[in-house]
């Protein structure tokens, strides 16, 4: 046990921080929520940015143009650049995150070559095709169908919650390729173009009232062969190579905001008089001792992955599980520092508070976490 | 590059808690553990022993033969303390082995303190740090703790509070983390309707839980232990008591019938655990320190 950090991470930490200060301030204004290709134009600056100054795909492999850096100078990285207020990953987000990554894993070199740089590059965005209306939680039940014809696998059928859908130019695409075999065995992993005829975008509105994500409607969709990535059938496989990347360090950015909103808060209600309320004190001292022990898992699962060269361990679904629900909780702690305020949409939090209803149901709810928990470490036997 | 790495324990500290372990699921096996619910008194054999074992003397310098070690080792030690239940007042007397009490680092004298208005095995006690005047017993809801209350709270606090609400805090992780292990052990092999309960999400989703609080609660005490920053440690202490206190309920609950019964363990685990709660003093203190924080500078989330 050792919270010290090298004088090369200490290097590595004041670097970034000295170039932070220098750039931020010549960032445009940050566009409304509502206009997407704005967003998008913000985010991809923003990934340029990081692009030209070295700081592009920080923790991707080498050979896949990243910067191999170790989890611990990721996590600085992810720490600094949420507490200078930089702009999040955004509409890079699935190309960052998730579809590169598993391109640079399990992708054929001219693959590699293809679609790698102008993610990095803040070239193009992913989106991604998984979910679908009856393929929520069991993911492998999927049905949008692909058949062989000549070069092209032909794709029809129906994602849900796809982010970024509108504004993508390519979708990591899950599809069944083998109707006959078992669930997880016929499932072949594409990269489609967003511009391929056939492909219908509807938004979806989400209950906080914006346009977060959309419907993707597929009609004999043509993806070349080549666009496969991984063997027919594989694509299971080929995208838990990385799935679970998404729960490594993905929220570390917003421990560390939630841990700001919380000081806030406090300041909030001297000013508005609930900090007189001893109940609500108590509240937020132990929200304080809930993301300080966050953060310190945090920092626990990323010295496994250190430890296990990258690879994160099971520990991310006990932190996903825990952190989603203490994010519910302190916007409901907001609420009550708020008062009447709380039901006024141009407050701040309220909007965050509507927002945080969907962590304990996006990228895997708290249930099917729960069991992973239950059947993946303690060992306890499938069944329901 | 090599490096310390954030939470992985050295070598050494692996085996200073292997050996722990060893030792006292050795000599404070399960069977020991209900011999002494049936025979009042602390064990003065086993408690030379664990002296002789550098137990309370593990954060003296070696040159006052001690071990030498540091906060995170005596942690270490004190989870598997609370691992296996382990009886008497062992945060004081690692303690008072601190502040050079004689006899306290080899086991010789058994050291108590008043802590939150209550003392521990008082009767039992050579040295009592604090005012225990007027002590009156009663009769105590942990059949392995023997408690005093003293009327007017005991007095002034001792300056070494924080480290007996972090060695207290590394108990209670030890005995959730235990009473996670007995559950999901017992979820395995209790068989209804034609299979183990631990196949129903209802228990799954307990044990889950279960695991989920240890978790977070140890990587709570492991960092205030690390740090020994006060804040760190009020953290540490809400973390690992509800732990510790949720955990031996669910693990109750996961037992079904045979959780009730005095012949189970879980309920020295829940008994204990709310033992420790108390020693820890009120809650609401921990809470109001980490409040008080929030309005200090805005937390710096760096170590």
């Amino acid at each position: 046990m050792d919270l010290t950090y090298t004088p090369e991470e200490e290097e590595f930490r004041a670097r970034l921080r000295e170039w932070l200060a220098a750039v931020l301030p010549t960032l445009p204004p940050k566009p409304p929520p509502e206009d997407w290709p704005a967003r998008r134009a913000y985010d991809l600056g923003w990934q340029r940015m990081l692009y030209d100054a070295g700081y592009a795909g920080l923790h991707w492999p080498v050979d896949a143009g990243g910067r191999g850096a170790t989890p611990t100078q990721h996590l600085i990285f992810l720490e600094e650049t949420e507490q200078a207020g930089a702009p999040y990953v955004g509409a890079g987000f699935v190309g960052l995150l998730h579809a590169g990554p598993t391109i640079a894993a399990e992708g054929t070199a001219e693959q590699r070559a293809r679609w790698l740089p102008p993610i990095l590059r803040g070239e193009q965005v992913w989106c991604q095709g998984f979910s679908e209306p009856d393929a929520g939680s069991d993911l492998a039940a999927l049905r949008t169908r692909a058949r062989r014809d000549g070069d092209d696998y032909v794709v029809s059928g129906s994602k849900i919650w796809t982010s970024h859908a509108e504004v993508a130019d390519w979708c990591e695409l899950l599809v069944r390729t083998d109707p006959s075999a078992p669930k997880h065995r016929g499932i072949t992993w594409l990269a489609m173009p967003m511009d391929a005829p056939g492909i219908t975008v509807r938004p979806l509105k989400t209950l906080a009232g914006s346009a977060e994500f959309a419907e993707v409607f597929l009609d004999e969709v043509r993806v070349p062969v080549g666009h496969r990535v991984g063997a027919e059938n594989d694509g299971w496989r080929v995208t838990m190579v990385t799935l679970s990347f998404e729960r490594g360090t993905a929220f570390v950015g917003e421990v560390i905001a939630c841990r700001r909103v919380l000081g806030e808060l406090a300041r909030e209600a001297r000013k508005n008089g609930r900090w007189d309320d001893p109940a609500l004190r108590r509240r937020l001292g132990r929200l304080n001792a809930e993301f300080r022990a966050l953060w310190r898992l945090t920092q626990w699962n990323v010295s496994e992955a250190e430890r296990s060269g990258g690879v994160p361990g099971a520990g991310g679904s006990v932190f996903k599980l825990r952190y989603s629900h203490a994010r519910q909780e302190l916007y409901d702690a907001a609420a009550d520092v708020l008062g009447a305020q709380a039901l006024d949409l141009d407050r701040p939090w309220v909007p965050d508070r509507l927002s945080s209803l969907s962590y304990t149901i996006a990228a895997g709810t708290s249930q099917i976490q729960r069991n992973i928990v239950a059947e993946r470490i303690l060992g306890l036997p499938k069944g329901r | 590059m090599t490096r310390p790495v954030h939470f992985q324990l050295t070598d050494d500290q692996r085996a200073l808690r292997d050996g722990v372990r060893e030792l006292l699921e050795g000599r404070f096996g399960r069977q020991a553990l209900r011999t002494a619910l049936d025979t009042p008194g602390l064990d003065r054999t086993l408690w030379r022993e664990l002296g002789e074992a550098g137990f309370f003397a593990l954060r003296l310098p070696e040159a006052e033969g001690g071990v030498g070690v540091g906060l995170p080792e005596a942690v270490l030690a004190f989870e598997q303390a609370g691992r296996v239940l382990l009886p008497g007042p062992l945060v004081a007397t690692h303690l008072a082995a601190d502040a050079r009490v004689p006899g306290a680092a080899t086991g010789e004298a058994v050291v108590t303190a008043v802590q939150g208005g209550l003392v521990e095995w008082l009767d039992e006690a050579d040295v009592v740090r604090g005012d225990a005047s007027g002590a009156v017993p009663l009769r105590s809801v942990d059949p392995l703790t023997p408690l005093h209350r003293v009327p007017d709270g005991g007095g002034t606090a001792p300056p070494d509070v924080p480290l007996a609400v972090l060695l207290t805090a590394a108990e209670q992780l030890g005995s959730a983390s235990r009473t996670c292990e007995l559950a999901v052990q017992h979820a395995r092999t209790r068989e209804q309707f034609g299979r183990p309960v631990g196949a129903f999400q209802a228990v799954k989703h307990l044990c889950a839980g279960m695991l989920e609080r240890v978790g977070t609660a140890r990587a709570a005490v492991y960092a205030a232990a690390v740090t020994a920053d006060p804040l760190d440690i009020a953290a540490a202490r809400l973390l690992a008591d509800e732990a510790a206190l949720h955990g031996a309920r669910d693990c109750l609950q996961v037992h079904g019938g045979m959780g009730f019964t005095w012949e189970s363990d879980v309920h020295l685990h829940l008994k204990r655990a709310w033992v420790r709660a108390r020693r820890s003093g009120d809650v609401t203190e921990s809470e109001e320190i980490l409040a008080g924080d929030l309005l200090a500078d805005l937390p710096g989330a760096t170590v």
